[in-house]
């Protein structure tokens, strides 16, 4: 079983947004593995643990990215792919067709992701490149079982499962729920040091730029207005209660 | 300059989703004077075409074949893109659900196109369609648009008025029967853990429990309360990753970004990653015992107490019928 896992760096969760100029700012953050495909970073080397193969995880990103290749190395992922080149770094459309054009040189009997990326939030990559390799993909799923060209998965829709089997080459996106991602062991911190990472630049790809240029653009980008705080209800618990009834059928009007 | 616009509505339950009539309010903004059309798939009938009629489709497809009755990805990305190119949109909208999560972006990718997923608010200037959309999970947010060839958009729930619906409005129904080959995936089973809940993206009102909840059995009066309001149960990823409650109930940047009329939040402390969750909330309240908590930072009204105490007198005064 051949596994490719897609994986973007991003923010830690627990990090707070700062613009400067305008652009959302990198310094002093604690980057990570986009949790989602930490996901798929774990249920790809579980599969391989269990029925053997090779796992590849490829990112689109900055140097900078390669510290969450390193980690994915480290949880037992074989070799890693870094496209780093900003003039592919485009939207979901673009990304989606460099990526392809990467999974097409060698081939692949599965393709994991996260279902969305904690930045962006825009849960386009995984089923755009499923459609430019011509494959199936089945998104946000919390269970996988491989067998004999197969998969059974079960997928989240909103809160219901469903049981679905499809022949591979499939890709698949994680929801949470589908595993426990590992830490990385010391010695496999000290074995990632020794694995490869290959980088690439567009023109490794002979790629068009034109041809797979964005297809949208970002025009401006800001902070929510800060919320204020509101009252703490004072007296006895009895009253508080009452009083904050009252405040959301009558002066917030959000209950009946 | 007017624009012809799809809208993809949807069912669930046997009901026509409330996010589908604000794509509806959101389409008839970008038309701006041009046509609207819905399109159902799967087992829509005329009562669906009239509400949809109603909620401003000039023109409704209930599109029809047994592959459809059930979501596939295969099966509705050929039957979306058959009706598209009957209709020939200038825009195309979906909601940001399970469905148009899964459609919209394959299906852009068929037809070579962009797409702004995701979007709460949609500004037309002129010509040109600027979407609003959450970015960090609402930390922050950007302005996009569409650069080249057809608008496609995902529109979140509960962030666009539906408006009125004007039941003097009606729609021309069209049935078609869609050509579908090559189903690659196979339901064998569906699990409904959800039959007679609330989905949390659509949900009024919210009551959602935290690591202060203690056990399984304390979400209890959460459900309680829930229950007397017609709200839907969250959680925190504390309460989820200590086992109290299932991930599909997680509200946060992992897990589901919600923006209800009232978010209660029950012994939640506020990390950062749950407040990007639901901090656009419009009206929230926080339970907790520590006054210092963060989430009483983003919270309109707050009672510092102990939420198996307060939970139970709140779920008594709400069952109390208004004075």
């Amino acid at each position: 079983m051949k596994t490719l896992v897609l994986l973007k760096q991003t923010f830690d969760t627990e990090e707070k947004i700062v613009l400067k100029n305008g652009k959302v700012s990198e310094e002093g953050v604690k980057f990570v593995i986009n949790p989602y495909d930490e996901y798929a970073v774990e249920e790809a080397v579980a599969i391989k643990e269990k029925h053997g193969g090779e796992v590849t995880v490829v990112t689109v990103g900055p140097p900078r990215a390669e510290a969450a290749l390193r980690t994915a190395l480290a949880m037992g992922a074989d070799k890693a792919i870094i496209v780093d080149d900003e003039t592919i770094f485009g939207d979901e459309y673009m990304i989606s067709k460099v990526l392809a054009i990467v999974a097409k040189r060698d081939s692949y009997d599965l393709i994991l992701g996260g279902y969305m990326a904690v930045d962006d939030g825009a849960a386009q990559v995984g089923p755009r490149l499923a459609e430019e390799l011509g494959i199936v993909h089945i998104s946000t799923i919390t269970n996988l079982e491989v067998e004999d060209g197969k998969v059974r998965v079960e997928k989240d829709v909103e809160g219901d499962i469903e049981i679905i089997e499809a022949a591979t080459p499939v890709l698949l996106t994680a929801q949470q729920g589908l595993n426990e991602p590992r830490y990385p062991s010391l010695p496999g911190i000290m074995k990632a040091k020794k694995k490869p990472i290959e980088r690439i630049k567009a023109a490794d790809l002979s790629l068009n730029i034109e041809e797979i240029h964005s297809k949208t653009e970002v025009s401006e980008q800001y902070l929510p207005l800060e919320k204020t705080a509101g009252k703490i209800l004072q007296g006895e618990l009895p009253e508080q209660v009452s009083e904050l009834v009252e405040s959301l059928r009558f002066e917030a009007k959000v209950v009946q | 300059m007017s624009k012809d616009v799809l809208v993809v509505a949807e069912k669930r339950n046997g009901n026509l989703r409330n996010v589908s009539f604000e794509a509806l309010a959101a389409a008839k903004k970008i038309a701006d004077g041009g046509k609207v059309t819905a399109v159902l798939f799967g087992q829509g009938d005329h009562g669906d075409a009239e509400q949809l009629g109603h909620y401003g489709a000039a023109q409704v497809y209930l599109v029809t074949n047994e592959e459809l009755n059930d979501f596939s990805i295969d099966a509705y990305t050929q039957a979306f893109t058959e009706v598209f190119n009957i209709v020939k949109p200038d825009a195309v909208l979906l909601g940001h659900t399970a469905m148009g999560r899964d459609l919209a972006p394959r299906a852009a990718a068929r037809l070579g196109l962009g797409l702004v997923s995701d979007c709460t608010e949609i500004n037309v200037q002129g010509d040109e369609v600027v979407f609003v959309r959450p970015i960090y999970a609402g930390k922050a947010f950007q302005k996009k648009k569409i650069t080249n060839g057809i608008i496609f958009a995902t529109i979140r729930s509960n962030n666009i008025d539906k408006g009125e619906p004007d039941t003097g409005r009606t729609a021309e129904t069209i049935e078609h029967k869609a050509a579908i080959t090559d189903i690659r995936t196979v339901i064998k089973d569906v699990v409904r853990k959800t039959a007679g809940t609330i989905d949390l993206t659509e949900a009024k009102i919210i009551v959602s429990g935290g690591r202060g909840v203690k056990s399984a059995e304390g979400f209890n009066p959460i459900h309680e309360l829930a229950k007397a309001l017609g709200a839907a149960v969250g959680a925190s990823r504390a309460a989820c990753d200590a086992g109290y409650c299932d991930y599909s109930m997680q509200v946060g940047q992992t897990g589901k970004v919600v923006t209800p009329d009232l978010y209660i939040a029950c012994g939640i402390s506020g990390a950062v990653q749950h407040l990007a969750g639901m901090s656009n909330s419009k009206i929230i309240v926080a339970i907790n015992k520590d006054p210092e908590a963060p989430i009483f930072k983003v919270a309109d009204y707050g009672i510092v107490g102990d939420l198996f105490e307060v939970v139970p007198m709140l779920t008594e005064e709400f069952n109390k019928v208004p004075v």
